[in-house]
C-alpha cells in the first residue's frame, strides 16, 4: 500500500482529518487518565484489612446516662458477658476502633523521646485481651496481651502502656532489620513502650490520602477507653451465624440495660459494610471514571464512522475510477484503513503528549499518582483498534462501490 | 431607556435589513427538515452533545453544592483566627493548627477585640424523648458562646440566643434546633421549658427555624462540613464546667503527659473553633495586629520559642484552607468538562461533513442570489436547533443522572445535588451556545461554496 497518496488526498481534507486526530488525541488523554484513577481506586477497594471479615460485626453502644469510671467498667465488663452468652458469638473484644472505621486516633511515633520530628505516624487501638483473637489477627511473632496488662483509662488519662502489639508494617518501618520484638518505642510519651507482639496485617482506620505514607502501619495498647460516652464492641460470630449474631445482639444489650443508645443508621455494622462505607468514595470515582470512559469510546467511535461515511459518499466517483483502473475490493478496503491509521497515529502522538501533561497537572494539583507508561501503551493499543473497527464498515461500503460508478455523474 | 430605545430599533432594523425576520422561520424549518435527512449523522450528533451536556451537569451540581458560598451575606466579615501554639517543628508546613487551644482561645474571648466572638466545640450527649418507656437518643450538638446566633444570622423560630451576661453567668442555656424541637417535643413553643440532657437539666432559650449551612463552615476544622446537622447548641462555659469532652477532633504534638481533663485542657491540643466578625476592612487589620500582639506576648513569657506566626481566614478562604470540597467532586468535574470538550470536537467534524454533503445545494442557493451571511445564518441555526435537541436529550440524561449520583459521591454530598431551574437553565443554554460555537467553522466552510464551481462540476 503506498501511502504518498493517502496523505495527498488527506491533504484535501485538512480540517476533517486534524478534527479526527484531535479526538483521538483527546480521547487518549481522558481515557489514559481515567484508567488510571479507575486503577487506583479499585486497588483501595481490595485493600486488606487483617480482620477476618465474613464473621466480624461491630456495636457502638453509648451510654444514656453518666457513670463514675468504676461504675462504666462494670458496665462494660457487663456487656461483654451479655454478648459472650449469646449463641451464634464466639468472641468479643471492647476496643476504641476498628481497621477502615474512617476516623479514629493515630499517634506520631519516636525512636526516643527526645526526638521532635517524628520517625512515623501510627493508627492507635485500644483492645483488650480478646481483640486479637476477635479480630482474626495473625499473631506471626511474640505473644497476645494477658488479661491482667489491660488498664482502665478514664476521660483524657494519657497513661502510655508498657506494651504494645504492632502491625508488621510498623515494626518494619522503625527496626528494618527485622528485630523489632522486644524493643521500646515512644508515642508522645516521655516513657517507653516495648513491642512484645506484630500481627500480620492490621489497617489503619482512616482510608485518607494524607496517611498514604504510614500505610497499614498500626499499634494496639492493652488498654479499656473508660471515657463515658461509647464503647465499640467488636464481635466475631461463629462461622455462619454473623447475621443471627447480628440481629441478637442489639436485643441482649438492650435487655440487660435499656439505657443507652444504639444508632439504628450505624450502631450495628457488619465488615463487609464497613468495608463498602470507607471505600464509597473510591467505588465512586471508578464508576463514574468508567461510565465517562465507555460513553467517549463509543461518542468518538461514532464520530470516526460519522466522518468516514461522508468521505466515502464524496468519492465514490474517484473510488469507481480506481476500480474501474483495476483496484480491487481488497485494494479499497486497505486504503481507508491505512488513512485511518495514518491520522490515529498522527492524533495518537499529541494524544500521549496531552495523556502525561494532564496526569501531571493531576499530580500536582490533587495528589495522583505519576502514571506508568503501560497505561498509555495500552490506551494506544485500545483508540488504535477502535480506529480500525468505526472504520471498517464505511472502508467496506467502499470497497462495494462499483466500477461504473466512474462513468456516472455525481 | 427611552434614549436607548430608538438606537436598539435601528440596530434590529439593520438586521432584518440584512437577514430578514421571516427567513429566520424559514431556516429553521430547512434546518429541521436537513436533520430529518441524516437521521443517523444527527442522532450521533444530539447523542454526544446530550452526553457530554449532561455528563457536565451532574457533576457541576454536584461541585456547585460542595464549593457553595454558605453564608454569602457575611462571608468577608466572619473569620477564623489561628496562631502557631506548636512552633515550625511540630506545625504542619509552617502553618498553624487550625484550631485553638483551651488556653489561646480563653485569652481571645477574655480580650473581647473584635465585635462578636464565639468559640465552638462538638459535644454528643443523651436526650430522654418525654414518651413513657422511651429509650434515650443520642443528640448532637455545638457548645457555643451567645454572640453565635447573632454572628452567624441564625433564624430563630421561637425564643432567641442568650446573651453575654448568661456566658458569664455559665448558664444552663440551650437552643434547639427546628427539627430537634419537633422530635422531642412535637414541635410546640418550648422557650422557657426544660430539657435534659445526660442527666442534666438545661434552659431551652429559644428554638431556631432551619438553619443548615452547607458546607457548615463553622465546623469544617473538625468535620467534612456535609455530615448530619447538629440538634442543639449548648452553652460553651456550662459544658466546660461539666467537664464535657469533645466529641470532635482534638490534635496533639510532643510529649503528652495529661492524665486528667484539667491538664489536658492546659496542654498544647487544639480542639476549640474560633470565629470572630470584623466588620471593616480596618477591624479585620487591627485584629491582625491584636493576633500578633498575643503571639508576640507569649514568645515574650517563653510559652512560645518561635516569632509570631497567626492567621484570620475569612469564611471561602476558610473553606479552601481546609480542603472542604472534595477531591473527588473536582477531578470528577475536569474529567467531565473534558469530555464535553470532545463531544463538541465530534460535533464540529460532523456537522463539516454535514453541511458540505450539501456543497451542491449551497451552490444553487447561491446562485440564486443568497448571500454568504444567508448562507452562515441558516446553519448557525440549524446547528442551534441540534444543539437544543442534544440540551433536551441532555437534560433527560442529567435527570436519570441525578438519581443515581448516590451511586457515585458518598451520600452526604450525593444528597446536595438536586436539579433545580437554574441547572434547567444552563443545560440547555451551555448546550446550545456550545454547539452554535461548534458550528462556526462548519458553517463558515458552506458560506465560503463557490457557486460557480458547484453549479460546474454538476
Amino acid at each position: 500500500m503506498q501511502i504518498q497518496p493517502i496523505l495527498t488526498a488527506l491533504r484535501r481534507h485538512k480540517a476533517g482529518t486534524l478534527l479526527i486526530a484531535l479526538q483521538i488525541a483527546l480521547t487518549l488523554a481522558i481515557v489514559c487518565n481515567a484508567l488510571f484513577i479507575i486503577h487506583q481506586r479499585l486497588s483501595h477497594l481490595s485493600e486488606p484489612s487483617g480482620v477476618d471479615e465474613a464473621n466480624v460485626f461491630v456495636v457502638t453502644s453509648m451510654w444514656g446516662e453518666q457513670y463514675s469510671k468504676q461504675e462504666e467498667v462494670a458496665k462494660i465488663q457487663q456487656d461483654l458477658a451479655t454478648l459472650r452468652q449469646l449463641p451464634g458469638v464466639q468472641d468479643v473484644a471492647a476496643g476504641n476502633s476498628y481497621p477502615l472505621s474512617t476516623s479514629g486516633w493515630d499517634n506520631f511515633v519516636t525512636m526516643t523521646p527526645e526526638q521532635v520530628k517524628p520517625t512515623t505516624d501510627a493508627s492507635v487501638y485500644a483492645g483488650d485481651e480478646h481483640f486479637v483473637r476477635t479480630l482474626g489477627l495473625k499473631l506471626i511473632a511474640g505473644r497476645d496481651f494477658r488479661a491482667d496488662e489491660v488498664a482502665n483509662l478514664g476521660n483524657r488519662e494519657n497513661i502510655i502502656p508498657p506494651v504494645v502489639i504492632v502491625s508488621k508494617a510498623l515494626a518494619d518501618k522503625l527496626f528494618p532489620k527485622g528485630d523489632a520484638l522486644g524493643k521500646a518505642f515512644y508515642s508522645m510519651s516521655s516513657t517507653p513502650t516495648t513491642i512484645i507482639g506484630i500481627v500480620e496485617t492490621l489497617h489503619r482506620q482512616d482510608v485518607d490520602t494524607w496517611s498514604a505514607p504510614y500505610a497499614g502501619e498500626s499499634l494496639i495498647w492493652p488498654a479499656r477507653l473508660v471515657r463515658s460516652m461509647s464503647t465499640r464492641y467488636l464481635v466475631r460470630a461463629k462461622p455462619g451465624q454473623l447475621e443471627a449474631a447480628m440481629r441478637e445482639a442489639p436485643k441482649a444489650l438492650y435487655a440487660e440495660n435499656r439505657m443507652r443508645m444504639i444508632d439504628p443508621k450505624d450502631g450495628i455494622l457488619s465488615f463487609a459494610q464497613v468495608r463498602e462505607r470507607a471505600f464509597e468514595r473510591d467505588r465512586g470515582m471508578a464508576i463514574l471514571m468508567g461510565i465517562i470512559c465507555v460513553v467517549l469510546l463509543a461518542i468518538t467511535g461514532a464520530g470516526i464512522v460519522g466522518l468516514t461515511s461522508f468521505w466515502v459518499g464524496q468519492r465514490r466517483r474517484q473510488i469507481g475510477v480506481r476500480r474501474a483502473l483495476g483496484a480491487t475490493h481488497r485494494d479499497i478496503l486497505h486504503y481507508f484503513l491505512t488513512e485511518n491509521l495514518l491520522i490515529s497515529l498522527g492524533g495518537i502522538a499529541i494524544g500521549v503528549l496531552l495523556t502525561f501533561g494532564l496526569n501531571l497537572w493531576l499530580v500536582t494539583r490533587f495528589e495522583l499518582k505519576v502514571m506508568p507508561l503501560a497505561y498509555v501503551l495500552g490506551g494506544v493499543v485500545i483508540l488504535l483498534l477502535l480506529g480500525q473497527s468505526a472504520v471498517f464498515a464505511p472502508a467496506l461500503r467502499a470497497s462495494r462501490v462499483p466500477p461504473v460508478e466512474a462513468t456516472r455523474p455525481v | 431607556m427611552g434614549r436607548g430605545k430608538p438606537c436598539q430599533t435601528s440596530a434590529s432594523k439593520k438586521y432584518l435589513q440584512r437577514y430578514g425576520t421571516p427567513m429566520f422561520g424559514y431556516y429553521l424549518q430547512l434546518g429541521l427538515r436537513s436533520l430529518r435527512r441524516n437521521p443517523m449523522l444527527t442522532a450521533l450528533m444530539v447523542m454526544a452533545i446530550g452526553f457530554g451536556v449532561s455528563a457536565s451537569m451532574i457533576t457541576y451540581s454536584v461541585f456547585r453544592a460542595v464549593s457553595g458560598n454558605p453564608i454569602p451575606e457575611k462571608s468577608s466579615q466572619l473569620f477564623a483566627p489561628q496562631v502557631d501554639n506548636w512552633g515550625p517543628q511540630q506545625n504542619q508546613d509552617g502553618e498553624p493548627p487550625g484550631a485553638l487551644t483551651y488556653t489561646d482561645a480563653m485569652a481571645f474571648l477574655r480580650a473581647h477585640q473584635a465585635s462578636r466572638q464565639t468559640l465552638i466545640y462538638r459535644v454528643m450527649l443523651s436526650a430522654l424523648p418525654t414518651r413513657a418507656n422511651s429509650i434515650p437518643v443520642a443528640a448532637g450538638g455545638y457548645a457555643v458562646t451567645g454572640d453565635f446566633f447573632p454572628m452567624f444570622n441564625v433564624p430563630f423560630l421561637y425564643g432567641s440566643g442568650w446573651n453575654g451576661s448568661d456566658d458569664e453567668n455559665r448558664a444552663a442555656d440551650v437552643v434547639l434546633t427546628q427539627e430537634f424541637n419537633q422530635r422531642m417535643f412535637g414541635g410546640a413553643n418550648t422557650v422557657g421549658r426544660e430539657i435534659t440532657l445526660s442527666g442534666h437539666d438545661y434552659r431551652i432559650v429559644g428554638v431556631m427555624k432551619h438553619w443548615d449551612p452547607k458546607p457548615r463552615f463553622f465546623g469544617v476544622w473538625g468535620e467534612s462540613g456535609f455530615n448530619d446537622p447538629p440538634d442543639y447548641y449548648v452553652l460553651l462555659n456550662r459544658m466546660l464546667d461539666l467537664k464535657v469532652d469533645t466529641w470532635g477532633r482534638n490534635s496533639c504534638r510532643g510529649d503528652l503527659s495529661f492524665t486528667s481533663y484539667d491538664q489536658w485542657l492546659q496542654s498544647n491540643c487544639v480542639w476549640l473553633m474560633p470565629w470572630v466578625e470584623l466588620d471593616t476592612s480596618s477591624d479585620a487589620a487591627r485584629y491582625r495586629h491584636f493576633l500578633e500582639g498575643y503571639a508576640a506576648d507569649q514568645q515574650r513569657a517563653g510559652r512560645f520559642a518561635w516569632s509570631p506566626n497567626v492567621r484570620l481566614d475569612n469564611v471561602m478562604e476558610w473553606l479552601e484552607k481546609q480542603k472542604v470540597v472534595p477531591p473527588e467532586s473536582r477531578i470528577s468535574l475536569v474529567v467531565a468538562s473534558a469530555f464535553f470538550a470532545i463531544c463538541l470536537v465530534n460535533t464540529i467534524g460532523l456537522l463539516l461533513a454535514k453541511f458540505m454533503r450539501r456543497a451542491s445545494e449551497i451552490g444553487v442557493r447561491r446562485a440564486l442570489g443568497a448571500t454568504r451571511h444567508e448562507i452562515y445564518a441558516q446553519y448557525l441555526i440549524e446547528a442551534a436547533a441540534v444543539g437544543l435537541a442534544g440540551g433536551l436529550l441532555g437534560l433527560l440524561l442529567t435527570a436519570i443522572g441525578m438519581s443515581g449520583v448516590g451511586l457515585l459521591f458518598a451520600p452526604e454530598i450525593a444528597q446536595l445535588a438536586h436539579m433545580d431551574i437554574s441547572l434547567i437553565g444552563l443545560t440547555l443554554v451551555v448546550a446550545i451556545f456550545a454547539t452554535v460555537t461548534a458550528a462556526f467553522y462548519p458553517a463558515w466552510r458552506a458560506a465560503q461554496v463557490q457557486p460557480a464551481w458547484q453549479l460546474k462540476s454538476n
